[in-house]
């Protein structure tokens, strides 16, 4: 856990990210019961601020809803998985929130209205954020092996995020985690805000000044990750030759 | 057992947080959310009489316009009837799970509605007049609303600004540094400390 990340437990509570800093920060709320706690806790304070602005609904409201709710099902309880395998049950996890974060981003961008009783089952989003940046005009891919396994960047200037994905990573030892950096033209190696990684296989969109960006590179580092490389990349992937 | 059953049956409706609205010694907010995730219309028009006020408030306060807060409003409700089943009462309580849905949705809506049609859109709803008397007059009324109030005097200037700013105007902690003057990465922490204050003068959480 870094201290960085952790500090947007507040921000998250209350809806105050962007997009792609919520699914990053759901990321690690998957991996962090601490957060998970602070964040329920903070939200209960949060419910309170209401108190102080209540005002009373329409009454033609309450009949619409009531007209309405009648005609939708409730969903059912979700069931807890038979068995608890750490090594299944994280990979599960993170790609749904990476998914429920990519609907998010993809409407926010998009200004589609959303009408989540219009369908009794949660779809999958018509876009991903991460097929926005796929599709973008002007998105440049790299692939590179790493040790058996693959490792993915698509990245759009325009849109100045990239998608990494990764499959089949080698596992690390404990206490460490691959970590993501751009090669900035002027800075050098600067490390990507959310850009630590397990061996986990997934997807996720981040951002980072890819106008300024030579490349970028995958390096193993400890929990936490650094602010300056501290091993040799075990992949390098360069944006002008792509 | 069964005076077991009752004393539940009577607990306050949201523990530590004594409600404005709501059926003193009715069942449980979160009671009601069980039911309704079955299907019983009955004790979701309870949950929504005991609720509402606070959740178009606090609709209203962020997206400002009347129509859109009361669409707002409507969707929330709906996800909250469609989603009780996911409610997990040792997480929090109801009351707090229903306004995140109703805090959200708003949010979504005022920042599509800029996406869609950039800052005039956004200005012109920031100057739109809001009833401020009834409003202000329905807030009044609560003697929880004072508490909170008390309580958000132990916060700083700023944090509290900051709070303000991203809870019932929408923004993004980053828009909020920009707002406020405050140097980047730093509105985030004020949002978090503010929020603790809070969370501790009132004693809810943990």
């Amino acid at each position: 856990m870094t201290s960085d990340i952790h500090a947007l437990s507040g921000a998250y509570a209350i809806d105050a990210l962007d997009d792609i800093e919520r699914a990053q920060f759901e990321r690690h709320l998957a991996e962090c019961a601490e957060c998970r706690a602070e964040v329920d806790g903070l939200r209960e304070a949060a419910g309170l601020l209401a108190e102080t602005s209540a005002a009373e609904p329409p009454a033609a409201l309450r009949e619409r809803l009531l007209a309405e709710v009648a005609t939708v099902r409730p969903l059912p309880p979700v069931t807890p998985p038979p068995a608890q395998h750490t090594g299944r049950s994280r990979r599960r996890w993170v790609a749904p929130l990476v998914a429920a974060a990519a609907v998010v981003a993809a409407l926010g961008a998009g200004g589609v209205v959303w009408h989540p009783w219009s369908d009794e089952t949660t779809q999958a989003p018509p876009v991903s954020a991460a097929d926005r940046v796929r599709n973008a005009p002007d998105a440049v891919s790299v692939t590179r092996r790493v040790d058996g396994g693959e490792a993915t960047i698509v990245a759009s200037k325009s849109l100045n995020q990239f998608v990494v994905s990764t499959e089949g990573l080698p596992a690390l030892p404990v206490g460490k985690v691959y970590e993501m950096w751009l090669q900035d033209a002027d800075e050098g190696m600067v490390p990507v805000s959310g850009g630590l990684m397990t061996a986990a296989d997934s997807t996720v969109v981040l951002e980072g000044d890819l106008a300024n960006a030579l490349g970028a590179g995958i390096t193993v580092e400890p929990a936490g990750g650094s602010r300056v490389p501290t091993s040799d990349p075990v992949a390098v992937f360069s944006f002008e030759t792509a | 057992m069964g005076k077991d059953h009752v004393v539940d049956q009577f607990r306050p409706v949201t523990p530590g947080v004594p409600s404005s609205e709501g059926t003193p010694g009715g069942p449980a907010l979160g009671e009601l959310l069980r039911l309704s995730s079955r299907g019983d219309q009955g004790a979701f028009a309870a949950l929504y009489d005991a609720t509402s006020r606070r959740a178009f408030g606090l609709a209203l306060r962020v997206v400002r316009d009347p129509a859109q807060a009361e669409e707002v409003t409507q969707e929330a409700f709906l996800e909250v009837w469609r989603t009780a089943s996911r409610f997990d009462p040792d997480r929090g309580s109801a009351v707090a799970w229903l306004l995140t849905i109703v805090h959200r949705k708003a949010v979504d809506r005022v920042r599509s509605a800029e996406a869609s049609s950039r800052r005039d859109v956004a200005y012109h709803q920031q100057n739109q007049p809001v009833d401020h008397d009834a409003t202000a007059e329905a807030a009044e009324a609560s003697l929880e609303a004072r508490r909170v109030r008390g309580a958000l005097e132990n916060l700083t200037e700023v944090q509290r600004e900051a709070l303000e700013l991203a809870y019932f105007g929408g923004y993004t902690h980053t828009e909020v540094a920009t707002m406020l003057d405050l140097p980047v990465g730093t509105a985030k922490t004020r949002i978090r400390d503010g929020l603790i204050r809070l969370r501790d003068a009132m004693g809810v959480g943990r």
